[in-house]
């Protein structure tokens, strides 16, 4: 397997406060790959901004390193440092456009900073406000564009200087579900076309499950779990992962019925009725009490319980679990209080 | 009402005030823009933390803003005479306008910049912008709106400090306020003079206001 771009080596960040040292990271190790997009969710105050922080250094982590395309970035002075940053862009929740420039000049901003020559700068801003679709609002200052154009014209930016990676912390949080859908697919779009990692800090799991490949759960400074969205999303190990993709407001209902089983989808073809054939092939009806089940990459993913009808005979229950465990569902049987989340 | 050479002595004070407060307000600028930019940068949580150095530059500044502008012509009166040859008159009085004023520029462009969101200063570092280019791309165009208004509430300042100065013969319309007003008691020149003070004073802020109004990019 290739190696990974981006490499985060037993990071511990730590700010000094009256009463010792406040945590904000312990021991994170994380390897990114070129090309992924990355997601890091946790609650409010786990830690996420610092550790977007200490990706480019913009924080000094107490102990531990970064390591980007190669480079320990805590061995470069401060001068190689400004170099490597800007092979990283970086996007904002509050946008952090310059708001004495237009966006044509705020996407120029950047290339200034790196020395690029004035025309050859213009000409690729024009290129990057094109592709993020703003062609028409060159000459607009940031306080006459919405919150979802203010944010494409920051991606411009942050694309300026060709970066191999790009961080997103909270870049939808500020905006509407449909104008974050709309900026999450561009960045899904732009990490296709050109090959960037893209890193993204949310506390949404819409967000992830939206765009990225590879998440990883941040919780009281460490990181919980991770690995591919999928998997980790419908087997959460973690009390902290289930808390996120089983939220407290999402508990089912108790139920006090007999004959109720847990079915457990993890991975079965999204586009194959199972319950339905599965009612048809054993001709018998089910009652479907409560589903959590969410689709990604096209497998389905999540639980449902289901009844089954007091007087179906033992075979047809047979039949019905030989049916589910064909189709790798796994089915158990519950009863009295129950809900998804154990 | 006025005799011809009142009236011109009138208007060459005119010519001086507004020459001491022009030449004024460029040094005192010269001096106070960097040292604004000093007391920002070397702040706590700013973008080269020197506690010790800026709690040291503060108590300075702060100690030249406390003297009152009167004793403060007295006691440079040495130094004044050393930098200009002599110590009255417009251009003796500009040195002691600048010493009072520096200071004051300097705390005008630390609250401009303060003022400057933190995060536009994260984004810049984050493509990689120095220090240097931190200070000259980012903090001073963005402050400009800010930076305008505060001139203009330096130069009439400046404006009222250099009148102050009439006491001791500085030159300019509150030298003749004060010398045929008040020592003489000829109160239709005093009021005039202080009517032209007034004047001057609501032009140079109105001024500054507007011209702050329309760079300001974030208004419309
Ligand atoms: N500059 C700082 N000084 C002291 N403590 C800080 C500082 N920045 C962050 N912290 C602390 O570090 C912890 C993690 O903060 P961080 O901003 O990374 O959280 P977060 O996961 O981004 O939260 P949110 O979702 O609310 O943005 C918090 O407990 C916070 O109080
Ligand atoms: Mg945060």
């Amino acid at each position: 397997m290739n190696q990974p771009i981006i490499q985060i080596k037993d990071l511990c960040k730590s700010y000094p406060s009256k009463k010792g040292a406040a945590v904000a990271l312990e021991h994170i190790n994380l390897d990114i790959y070129p090309g992924e997009i990355f997601g890091i969710i946790g609650m409010s105050g786990a830690g996420k901004s610092t550790l977007v922080r200490c990706i480019n250094f913009l924080e000094k982590p107490t102990s531990g390193t970064v390591i980007f395309d190669g480079q320990d970035l805590s061995k470069l002075s401060s001068k190689e440092l400004c170099k490597a940053r800007q092979s990283m862009g970086m996007i904002f929740q509050q946008f952090n456009l310059l708001m004495q420039r237009t966006a044509l000049q705020n996407i120029c901003f950047p290339m200034e900073i790196a020395g690029i020559k004035k025309e050859e700068a213009l000409k690729r801003a024009r290129e990057l406000l094109k592709l993020v679709d703003m062609e028409n609002k060159e000459d607009s200052y940031p306080s006459q564009l919405s919150g979802g154009q203010k944010q494409r014209v920051a991606i411009a930016r942050a694309l300026a200087t060709n970066p191999k990676v790009l961080l997103c912390d909270e870049a939808t949080s500020a905006l509407d579900p449909k104008t974050t859908r709309a900026i999450l697919n561009l960045l899904k779009d732009i990490s296709k076309r050109l090959g960037i990692t893209v890193i993204i800090i949310t506390h949404e799991m819409a967000v992830i499950e939206e765009v990225c490949q590879k998440v990883a759960i941040i919780d009281n400074h460490v990181i919980a779990e991770t690995g591919t969205v999928a998997e980790v999303f419908s087997r959460p190990k973690q009390d902290a992962t289930k808390r996120l993709v089983y939220p407290e407001d999402r508990k089912l209902p108790d139920f006090n019925a007999a004959r109720c089983f847990r079915l457990i989808f993890d991975g079965t073809s999204a586009m194959e009725p199972v319950i339905s054939n599965m009612i048809m092939d054993c001709k018998t009806p089910v009652n479907i009490l409560a589903a959590d089940t969410r689709v990604m990459e096209g497998q389905t993913f999540g639980q449902m319980i289901i009844q089954i009808p007091e007087q179906t005979s033992q075979i047809n229950l047979e039949r019905i679990l030989v049916y589910l465990d064909n189709k790798h569902v796994q089915a158990e049987e519950v009863s009295g209080c129950l809900n998804l989340k154990s | 009402m006025f005799e011809p050479e009142i009236i011109n002595m009138i208007t060459e004070n005119f010519g001086v005030s507004i020459y001491m407060v022009v030449v004024s307000t460029l040094f005192s600028y010269l001096l106070g823009l960097p040292l604004g930019v000093i007391l920002v940068v070397t702040a706590p949580g700013g973008l080269k933390p020197m506690p010790f150095f800026n709690q040291v530059l503060g108590v300075i500044v702060n100690l030249l803003r406390s003297v009152p502008f009167l004793i403060l012509l007295f006691v440079i009166m040495p130094f004044t005479q050393f930098v200009t040859g002599s110590s009255f008159g417009a251009n003796a009085t500009i040195v002691p306008l600048v010493v009072s004023a520096a200071p004051f520029v300097a705390r005008l462009i630390e609250s401009s910049f303060k003022e400057i969101d933190f995060g536009v200063i994260e984004a810049a570092q984050s493509m990689g912008a120095s220090n240097w280019q931190i200070i000259t791309k980012v903090m001073l165009p963005e402050s400009k709106p800010s930076l305008l208004v505060g001139s203009a509430i330096a130069a009439t300042t400046i404006l009222g400090y250099s009148a102050m100065a009439g006491v001791v013969g500085g030159g300019g319309l509150g030298d003749i306020a004060i010398r045929y007003g008040f020592y003489r008691y000829q109160n239709d020149l005093m009021y005039v003079c202080v009517i032209l003070l007034v004047i001057i004073t609501q032009i140079i802020q109105e001024a500054g206001l507007r011209i702050a109004n329309k760079t300001d990019k974030r208004l419309h």
